[in-house]
């Protein structure tokens, strides 16, 4: 190891202290009630690597670098004050921007150091812009797709694969042909605006239900090309970075693909939305029981153990306010009330705890599907609002069911199930839910703000 | 291959299994605040921005600097204000109760 001048040896021992606050930054989220000193440590790693950053020995121009990083903070801070539902694009919006950064850097390096490129480095770059240029067009899409500017539909075509395959393949082959002639500054634009366009394929074919998925998935591509930048740029601050974001996305998007029921292979090569479910039409009259407003808080106020199952209806239409209302008015009786949440009960990974939260539902009620599956037999009340396919006996029982094998919350188990339903619409999938045709099932019709907020004025009137 | 980027695939193996073993055990209650936070520190990647723009090598390199500067930035001051008002809101239930 060649001896570093002292001005660099101090500069990595600062990129050295800030990977261990960054790694104690993620350990710290492991519990409600240390996470919060994972963000202090995670900026103040930021901040002694930007600082440190500065006094870099080449740098002769801070004008400009002051300048952008105010235009920087300028847009990010707004990003900070996102309404929570809007989360999730926000979170896309931002992997896009990592992912630009990513692209840029490389494709500056890749001028400044052509055709005096080693073939790993080259292997390394070419990985980096890729996988950056990508990412990039990706999240934009899927953060278009979830502020419903884009149309969420999925859109399919023949030969969908085969296609993103040859973009895909054709990035590759480039990528392999500067290795061998790094020298070949003609092929890296080509090089960097095919993968900008099999970024948008990728995304069109899938459909908001995937998201959560989709999101993490390009969270890890995201932390992929920023590790590979550490490698261009001997970084190893950014490669540990990026391989704890890669790492991250990926056991996300594991995560959310077992929860889908999702294969992984399904998983890697992005092919989601593939199943073009149509409802198979069992068309005879099956009859169902509703309910009043007045009947459900009469059932709710005699009931010992109430479980709530909020889905992404829930959030659509505002009512997880109401929602705590109604918690609240059931706990001051003595009831016992707890939240089952599936995992893809939202759109991005733990989104709907993040909504039930902001309602000040303490998060000690918010019971994670496998914990809160045994208890469903000893339940009086399973309160399903806004969730239809997580709630779904069908995929448990009904081998010919698209949603076979997908687990489920066992509401069905309990005594009384309620579910508030706008109409007897199938759900997002296009599956009809034999739940709704059991003898212990009340269906309420209506609005879910408006449902809940009568079954609170009913709970608060019998008091008196 | 020189010994830097040897020593750079050493680094990543050993944080990717770091990052599997301290992901695996966050709370499913925190994933979306676990990756908004991920986010903002992987825009860590400003400071190879940065130095770019400092540097001032090439036009090009300047201009694409600049703008990697500001997307980054974007990242780290959003994901870290957005992280933490996500955190604020969990609460444990009140421990009195009526």
């Amino acid at each position: 190891m060649t001896e570093l001048a002292g001005n660099q040896l101090l500069l990595e021992v600062v990129y050295l202290i800030a990977s261990a606050l960054f790694i104690l930054s993620l350990k710290w989220m492991s519990s409600p009630r240390t996470a919060r000193h994972g963000i202090w440590a995670g900026e103040l790693g930021m901040l002694l690597a930007i600082g440190g950053t500065l006094l870099h020995h080449g740098i002769v121009d801070y004008k400009w670098i002051v300048i952008a990083l105010v235009i920087g903070s300028g847009i990010g801070v707004p990003l900070g004050f996102v309404h929570m539902t809007a989360v999730p694009q926000r979170t896309a919006l931002s992997h896009a921007f990592g992912a630009l950064c990513v692209t840029l850097v490389g494709t500056a390096e890749f001028y400044l150091r052509t055709p005096n490129v080693a073939p790993f480095m080259m292997a390394v770059l070419s990985m980096e812009v890729i996988l950056g240029s990508l990412t990039f067009t990706g999240s934009l899409m899927a953060a278009g797709k979830l502020q419903e500017v884009l149309p969420q539909r999925p859109i399919t075509y023949k030969g969908q694969n085969l296609v993103n395959l040859f973009f895909l393949s054709v990035a590759v082959g480039l990528a392999v042909y500067l290795v061998l002639h790094p020298g070949a500054r003609q092929v890296f634009p080509v090089m960097v605006v095919i993968p900008l366009i099999f970024g948008v394929l990728m995304i069109i074919p899938i459909g908001g239900a995937d998201m959560p998925t989709v999101i993490s998935l390009l969270n890890s591509y995201a932390g992929l090309s920023a590790a590979a930048m550490g490698f261009v740029l001997d970084s190893k601050l950014l490669i540990i970075a990026g391989a704890l974001d890669g790492s991250s996305g990926f056991i996300l998007s594991v995560i959310m693909s077992k929860a889908m029921n999702r294969s992984f292979t399904n998983v890697l090569f992005g092919a989601f939305g593939q199943v073009q479910v149509k409802a198979a039409g069992s068309t005879e009259e099956q009859t169902v029981r509703s309910a009043t407003a007045e009947e459900a808080a009469g059932i709710l106020a005699a009931a010992n153990r109430v479980v709530i199952v909020p889905g992404y209806g829930m959030a659509v239409a505002q009512a997880q306010h109401k929602v705590r209302e109604l918690f609240d008015a059931l706990t001051k009786r003595g009831v016992d009330v707890r939240f089952a949440i599936h995992p893809v009960a939202g759109r991005m990974p733990g989104h709907m705890n993040v909504l039930l939260a902001e309602a000040d539902i303490p998060y000690d009620k918010l019971i994670e599907m496998d914990d809160i599956n045994g208890d469903f037999p000893q339940t009086d009340v399973a309160l399903v609002i806004g969730a239809n396919d997580v709630t779904n006996p069908a995929a448990r029982t009904d081998q010919s069911s698209p949603i076979f094998g997908m687990p489920i919350l066992d509401v069905e188990k309990a005594r009384t199930v309620m579910v508030i339903k706008r109409g007897m619409s199938p759900g997002f999938a296009g599956i009809d839910n034999p739940l709704y045709y059991f003898d212990h099932t009340l269906m309420l019709f209506g609005d879910a703000k408006a449902f809940v907020n009568s079954i609170v004025h009913e709970l608060a009137g019998n008091s008196h | 291959m020189s010994s830097a980027l040897l020593n750079g695939l050493f680094v990543f193996m050993l944080a990717g299994f770091i990052g599997f073993e301290i992901i695996k055990r966050v709370s499913p209650l925190l994933h979306t605040p676990l990756m908004s936070l991920t986010n903002a520190l992987d825009a860590i990647a400003v400071v190879g921005a940065i130095v770019l723009v400092g540097e001032h090598k090439s036009n090009l390199s300047f201009v694409l600097g600049i703008v990697a500067v500001i997307a980054a930035t974007s990242n780290v001051v959003g994901g870290f204000l957005i992280t933490d008002r996500m955190l604020k809101m969990f609460k444990t239930s009140r421990p009195t109760k009526p």
